[in-house]
């Protein structure tokens, strides 16, 4: 129960993107199609499981018992920059149709801040193994959700008259604020 | 990267025309997460700029010991070493600063602002201009996120760096200091920059149009500076 309580939570009342400002420049960056914002939330959501899996380890079996916590933005960053080209490689040699599909989006990923900010939250909110990965699983498919939506919008505000000064990036950030505003009305859901 | 900026320019530049938030929209994660009031956001400013700083100074120190294959982690390590540094510092000295930024303080390691000037700029530039580049685009980063706090506290709260500003009959917008608001407040702000500075270009190209008419020659309109 409170796993799941963790996971309704990251993907809806926490949502990454949302209300904690995790992955703006993605967010942005990425959603012009929906094709290509659902792959790029898949990739963020794959490495996101990843990261909360072996940041938990390194952090609990690794730096703490140590009392090398000050290492651990160090630690972090490496691991998920490494973890990040290592599963480039894997998916390179395995699955070309899912490299095609999410290998250019994963350069990207190691400069999310939504990762690095998965790590440290887990860290800060004391998360056992197991709550760990599930809010890591949550909060990836929150991502995905987010940026799925935002492309949808964004797809249709193609079309539409913006006045020239807000074309590109302050319509984005406005619409964003809407969903946000959207977001909020699930607070209500479960409160933590 | 044109080498005939002057000293001076490679400070000014970060301030307005090449303002990381407003133009370049770099590093919009801590942006819009910090800036609640006023005084998160020029907190929050001077510790990236720190970061920024020095950062940037070593790595252009270092810039032709880096073997260009590995780069970007190593960057990422020095960042994040100084990162780490205002981190215990601020626990130590400013502990309700450091609990109000939380996590957004070790964020700043994947700040797109320092990676970004990093290889943009103090990876091809000497120490010197680095380091004036950085203190420009630190400042530039403070300004932006001076306004964008000072508006949403004003708005959110009626206060500006916790003094009342607002009379007492007005009503807070509680929708400001949410995160609604951030994103409400940038887009509004960076639509309206851009509307003043096309409208100052129409403008600068109308006198040009009329200077040539004046003048009686062909109409050559320059593509002015982005």
């Amino acid at each position: 129960m409170e796993l799941f309580l963790i996971f309704f939570s990251a993907v809806l009342v926490n949502n990454f993107v949302l209300s904690y400002f995790l992955g703006i420049c993605p967010f942005i960056g990425v959603s012009n199609k929906l094709s290509s914002a659902f792959s790029m939330g898949m990739a963020t959501t794959f490495v996101m499981t990843l990261t909360a899996i072996v940041t938990w380890l390194i952090n609990n079996l690794i730096l703490i018992p140590n009392n090398m916590a000050y290492l651990q933005y160090v630690a972090f960053i490496l691991v998920i920059a490494s973890l990040v080209q290592f599963v480039e490689m894997f998916i390179k040699k395995t699955s070309q149709p899912l490299y095609r599909a999410l290998g250019i989006f994963l350069p990207l990923i190691t400069t999310n801040c939504a990762i690095l900010g998965l790590a440290l939250f887990i860290d800060l909110k004391a998360y056992s193994f197991l709550q760990g990965i599930v809010f890591g699983v949550g909060g990836g498919i929150g991502f995905t959700l987010a940026i799925s939506i935002m492309a949808g919008i964004r797809e249709e505000l193609d079309l539409a008259d913006v006045p020239k000064p807000f074309r590109g990036a302050p319509i984005t950030l406005i619409v964003a604020g809407i969903l946000a505003l959207a977001f909020m009305g699930f607070s209500g859901l479960i409160s933590v | 990267m044109s080498k005939k900026v002057s000293v001076m320019g490679e400070y000014i530049k970060g301030l307005w025309r090449n303002n990381p938030i407003f133009k370049q929209v770099l590093g919009m994660c801590p942006t819009l997460a910090v800036t609640t009031s006023a005084l998160n956001g020029i907190a929050m400013a001077l510790a990236t700029t720190f970061v920024l700083f020095f950062s940037s100074t070593i790595i252009s120190f270092i810039r032709k010991l880096i073997p260009s294959q590995v780069r970007i982690a190593s960057y990422i390590v020095i960042v994040a070493t100084f990162v780490t540094i205002v981190d215990l510092v601020m626990k130590a000295q400013f502990p309700e600063l450091s609990k109000a930024l939380g996590p957004y303080i070790p964020l700043i390691v994947v700040n797109c602002i320092i990676l970004g000037r990093a290889e943009a700029f103090a990876s091809k530039n000497n120490v010197g201009r680095s380091m004036l580049d950085a203190l420009g685009m630190g400042s530039g980063f403070l300004i932006a996120l001076v306004m964008l706090g000072s508006i949403r506290e004003l708005l959110g709260t009626g206060t500006i760096l916790g003094f009342q500003v607002m009379p007492n009959f007005y009503e807070p917008w509680l929708i400001m200091i949410l995160p609604a608001g951030a994103f409400l407040t940038l887009g509004s702000l960076m639509g309206f920059f851009s509307f003043l500075s096309m409208r100052r270009k129409r403008l600068l190209m109308n006198t040009e149009i009329k200077r040539d008419i004046e003048k009686k020659k062909p109409v050559i309109v320059n593509s002015a500076e982005v």
